[in-house]
């Protein structure tokens, strides 16, 4: 296990050291004088961009540029926002938890309809669920998740008038974040309705951004279980006489988690991509949507911090994943 | 089952075969083949949209703004699907919106599966330290969610819709070298190949003659599926504001411009989307084909 965890890790750091590099390039890449870039100034004087230019040591060697951007990554500054003045790291952290509460949402609701529906289909192959269960899959997997977005607001918004268009809760309710996460924090502040605005404020959000999770995690339990119901142990224990709902639910799915669990783990990167379109779309104060910001605004400065934070968390999560992996799967340490 | 050629020249008789072989396995799945008829079908339309179209794509008919399909109060049989702010008609202009689409999807696939064949080979014929540099590179790439990157590609280059394509395909790159460098690393234990290089076949020829023939079949398949991921991802980025230009009728571009009427036309936000989905779907449904008539691992079980 030592040892394929430092495999693992010795890909990783070189990884790392590349998406540090990407983020310290891109802002030299951008058509424009960097120090204009990075300052935000107007019709600065000569003297002021002397300045400013040994201050973000745009004077010295590149070598040296990125060993000095290198210090100050490990030493927690990830530069300063070009429009708000704070600290990128610092509205990252406040902006982060409305991210991960949409994305956990989403997450729960993929596994919740996925994985009974996959299993389901798998254990009636050829039969009308298991086509009406992989053609919504497909379907889902090809959805264009912003007009999906859309198409939600205008049926239970604008229809029905049911949820309401952006946002994570109504006005009405003011308290101070305890958690970072609405759900909870709404619950804490002890304010009557408060939960139930956060949540008709998720629920539209959640299902966009949960959709693609859901078709490719249905696809993925269908065949691995389709798999599974194949092999020999299997068909043991049907000879044995056990029920089929226990042959499954134990025998069978415990097998069959394995790759799945893999592939929600492997969601993650979806997941952010999906958040930058659901949040533009729904308003929703988090990640992506600061992203999509900052570049429109041309707060370079957050974009770039921003964009390592998300290549480090997102390693973070598949390192993490990889290495659960090999727990539970002892085959995958000793091959490549 | 592996698809091989012989290394006898009979190629077109071998050619035809194994095209028959994979006719049969891929007519066998009815999804695939309406997924592929109708792919055909949104080619026809897009090379024959002057012909189809009633209307030019950006006609503004100033007396009929916002016109409800002909079905609905307020519509009538010029515009069949309705006008969209600026009079435009939607049928017109989602027909040209074709054109775009299918652009798009080629451009992409054709740049990242020849740079991802090319590295690829590399990779895996030559191992050792150009296998890990190029490698690290992806892994690289890979780390970034690929709409972000691709965004923040497209900010250093400039909103257009050639370089959200250039983005798009440089953030597909590293699923075409890493499928074709497995494939070859497969084939290279293969005996023909060790039977080449006794023969004295030069590395150039053994790569692209020998080994790469007989790495396709991966290839073919993840080109079709990243065929649709190209057309949602380009969309993505038109709508966000970072892809195709207005008044350019690219599907995801003409949603963008739709977002202020949700509520009051739902017309122009609803086709655009369905024209996506509907061409994204019919390009899974075939890749799924191809992938059960060309995965030696799936087929037969």
């Amino acid at each position: 296990m030592l040892v394929y965890f430092l495999r693992k890790l010795g890909v990783i750091i070189p990884t790392f050291f590349g998406v540090t590099l990407i983020a310290f390039v891109f802002i030299r890449l951008l058509p424009g004088d960097p120090v204009l870039l990075l300052a935000g100034e107007r019709g600065m004087s000569e003297q002021r961009h002397a300045e400013l230019m040994a201050q973000f040591g745009f004077d010295k060697p590149v070598i040296v540029q990125y060993g000095v951007y290198l210090k100050q990554l490990f030493s927690g500054d990830f530069g300063t926002s070009i429009i708000t003045k704070k600290p990128v790291l610092e509205e990252f952290a406040t902006l982060f938890p409305a991210t991960i509460e949409l994305s956990l949402c989403a997450i729960i609701l993929a596994v919740l309809f996925g994985l009974p529906a996959g299993m389901i289909a798998a254990t009636k192959r050829g039969s009308i669920f298991d086509h009406t269960v992989m053609t919504g899959a497909l379907t889902g997997y090809s959805m264009p998740i912003f007009w999906w977005g859309l198409l939600l607001i205008i049926l239970f918004s604008g229809v029905l008038g049911w949820t309401p268009v952006s946002g994570r809760i109504s006005l009405l309710y003011y308290f101070e974040p305890v958690t970072g996460f609405m759900l909870i924090d709404s619950l804490l502040s002890g304010q009557q309705g408060a939960f139930a605005s956060a949540l008709s404020h998720l629920i539209l959000p959640a299902i966009v951004l949960g959709t693609i999770p859901l078709a490719v995690i249905a696809r993925q339990t269908r065949s691995a279980m389709l798999e599974v119901l194949s092999e020999d142990y299997v068909r043991t224990a049907r000879a044995k006489g056990l029920s089929p709902a226990r042959v499954i639910g134990l025998h069978a799915l415990r097998n069959a988690l394995i790759p799945v669990i893999t592939v929600i783990g492997l969601q993650i990167g979806v997941l952010f991509a999906g958040a930058i379109l659901t949040e533009t779309i729904f308003s929703w104060p988090g990640i992506g949507k600061w992203m999509v910001d900052s570049i429109f605004r041309r707060d370079y400065s957050a974009v770039q911090g921003g964009l390592l934070l998300i290549a480090v968390i997102v390693m973070f999560v598949n390192l993490v994943v990889d290495l659960l992996y090999g727990l539970i799967n002892p085959q995958i340490r000793h091959t490549d | 089952m592996e698809i091989t050629i012989p290394a006898i020249d009979n190629r077109p008789a071998g050619f035809r075969a194994v095209l028959a072989e994979f006719w049969a396995y891929f007519s066998e799945n009815r999804g695939a083949v309406a997924g592929l008829i109708f792919f055909v079908v949104i080619i026809l339309i897009a090379l024959f949209a002057d012909l189809i179209a009633p209307h030019g794509p950006n006609v503004q008919y100033r007396d009929a703004l916002l016109q409800p399909p002909f079905w609905q109060v307020g519509g009538d049989f010029r515009f069949l699907l309705g006008t969209d702010a600026t009079g435009r008609d939607m049928l017109s202009r989602l027909i040209y919106g074709a054109r775009y689409s299918l652009f798009i999807g080629c451009i992409v696939v054709s740049l990242s599966l020849v740079v991802g064949i090319v590295l690829g080979l590399m990779a895996g014929f030559f191992r050792g330290k150009v296998d890990t540099f190029i490698m690290r590179i992806m892994d690289v790439v890979i780390a970034f969610p690929s709409l972000l990157l691709a965004l923040v590609l497209v900010a250093i280059l400039g909103p257009s819709l050639i370089n959200a394509m250039i983005a798009i395909a440089i953030v597909q790159q590293p699923h075409y070298v890493r499928l074709t460098r497995a494939a070859v690393m497969t084939v290279m234990t293969k005996d023909y190949v060790t039977a080449a290089r006794v023969i004295g076949v030069r590395s150039p020829r053994l790569m692209f003659v020998t080994i790469l023939p007989n790495c396709m079949a991966p290839l073919i398949v993840q080109a079709a599926l990243s065929f649709s991921t190209a057309i949602l991802d380009a969309a993505a980025l038109g709508f966000l504001g970072m892809g195709a230009q207005p008044p350019t009728p690219e599907w995801g571009t003409m949603l963008a411009e739709a977002r202020e009427f949700i509520l009051r036309a739902w017309w122009v936000v609803t086709f655009p989307g369905v024209a996506i989905l509907t061409t994204v779907l019919a390009i899974n449904l075939m890749g799924d084909g191809l992938r059960d008539a060309l995965d030696p691992k799936l087929k037969r079980s």
